[in-house]
């Protein structure tokens, strides 16, 4: 029985499926069209009562919200594939600090961005240029600080690629796409460089093949 | 012995008091060091190498500096695991996801909204900022789905992973504690048959009311 991750043409389910590709775990994906409401209908919400995406079935378990879920299948599989996590406690400290760095900072300002500018007209957003500007100048702030946290350490938590970078591929994907906005990743260079090695990881190629 | 952590931020900050009742929670020893928000010094360059950011708390013990509540929170139960509350973390790896996933629905879902209510009724006023009645209006609108979302759960779940208390209940201890005692929408919570027995009990454990009390000194 292979993991179900429901929802892979959205930006969070990517997450996942990125996750379970470094992980070498075998999945299926299961399309939802939030556009048309998939995500509201009760046998949805029965799977996640907040009607996001994305929400997961192994089996009988079920589970929502995708950096919970790619915290599980990294420590459930931490010796198979690429080790997301961090060998030491004090390593695993620091995934999870930008790993809620990119929850609560990077995440809701891209997120307007996102919003505003690709979904402009659905689920109840209007554009709006003010919200656009303002979230792109707390954005810039933040990766002003990650130009420093780069400059000193390849990947965010340290020498080694974790859940913490993984979990910015999927909506910076967007940023330099379809939001038009990759001179903000391209002007900072150390970022950028990062983004440039990140983004080209196999197994995020993968993702997007599999997405297309 | 070793030194005890270091916590720096006022007790009154969300954030500060999650690190603080979690710290207590675990029986482990701290000192918190006061940040004078008011005075700007958590944008100070002092307070900026440990937190680049310039948010509080930030965290020190012997090896290591850290921030963002939630990830100190879980670096002390890792570090700390048979001290204090043991179920905190989640005892098998299955009540730890469902621990994670509550605590990932309690950032991106419960916080949002609790945040905007807690500071447009209670800081906006003490800060001489006019409320926004359009702002508070739609945020109590979402509240009022995701606690609606916690009155099913709770209905067949003693606490939101599980039979037990973890970090996903206590994540919700600051802002709740904002709205029910310092608001008059407290009714958002006591209405709720499932919502008010789970915040009865959270919010009487003694580590919670000694936080509490830190914030009331």
């Amino acid at each position: 029985m292979v993991v179900k991750v429901y929802g892979p043409a959205y930006a969070s389910p990517k997450r996942v499926l990125l996750c379970l590709v470094e992980k070498e775990i075998e999945f299926e994906t299961v399309p939802v069209d939030l556009l048309a409401g998939e995500n509201l209908t009760p046998d949805f919400l029965k799977l996640q009562p907040f009607g996001s995406l994305p929400v997961i079935q192994d089996g009988d378990y079920t589970l929502f919200e995708s950096r919970a879920i790619i915290r599980y299948y990294a420590e459930k599989y931490k010796s198979q594939g690429t080790d997301l996590l961090g060998k030491t406690i004090e390593d695993q400290g620091l995934v999870n600090q930008w790993l809620e760095v990119e929850a609560h900072n990077y995440h809701p300002p891209l997120n307007n961005l996102v919003l505003h500018i690709m979904f402009n007209g659905h689920f109840g957003i209007v554009r709006n240029e003010q919200v656009i500007k303002e979230s792109e100048e707390k954005l810039g702030k933040v990766l002003d600080v990650y130009e420093d946290r780069l400059s000193k350490s390849k990947y965010l938590a340290g020498d080694f690629f974790s859940l913490a970078d993984l979990s910015h591929l999927p909506f910076t994907n967007y940023l330099v796409g379809p939001v038009g906005k990759g001179y903000m990743i391209k002007e900072r260079k150390h970022v950028s460089a990062w983004w440039d090695d990140i983004s080209t990881r196999p197994s995020w190629l993968k993702v997007l093949e599999i997405c297309k | 012995m070793a030194t005890p952590v270091k916590v720096y931020g006022p007790p009154l900050s969300t954030a500060v008091s999650r690190v603080l009742v979690c710290l207590l929670e675990k029986d482990v020893p701290f000192q918190l060091v006061p940040v004078s928000m008011a005075k700007m010094e958590h944008k100070k360059p002092d307070y900026i190498k440990m937190q680049p950011f310039g948010q509080v708390p930030a965290f020190q013990d012997d090896d290591i500096t850290l921030f963002e509540s939630r990830a100190i929170c879980r670096y002390i139960a890792e570090k700390y695991p048979n001290k204090g509350t043991m179920s905190l973390f989640g005892t098998n790896p299955l009540v730890k996801a469902s621990m994670d996933q509550w605590l990932e629905a309690e950032s991106q879902s419960f916080i949002p909204p609790s945040s905007v209510l807690a500071f447009q009724i209670v800081f906006a006023p003490r800060m001489k900022l006019k409320q926004d009645e359009a702002l508070i209006k739609q945020n109590e609108a979402k509240l009022v789905k995701v606690l609606d979302v916690y009155e099913n759960r709770l209905g067949s779940s003693q606490y939101l992973a599980g039979d037990e208390f973890t970090l996903a209940d206590l994540s919700h201890l600051p802002n709740t504690q904002f709205l029910v005692e310092k608001t008059n929408r407290a009714e958002l919570f006591t209405s709720r048959k499932n919502v008010s027995r789970w915040w009865s009990e959270i919010s009487t454990r003694p580590a919670w009311k000694k936080v509490v009390e830190m914030q009331n000194a």
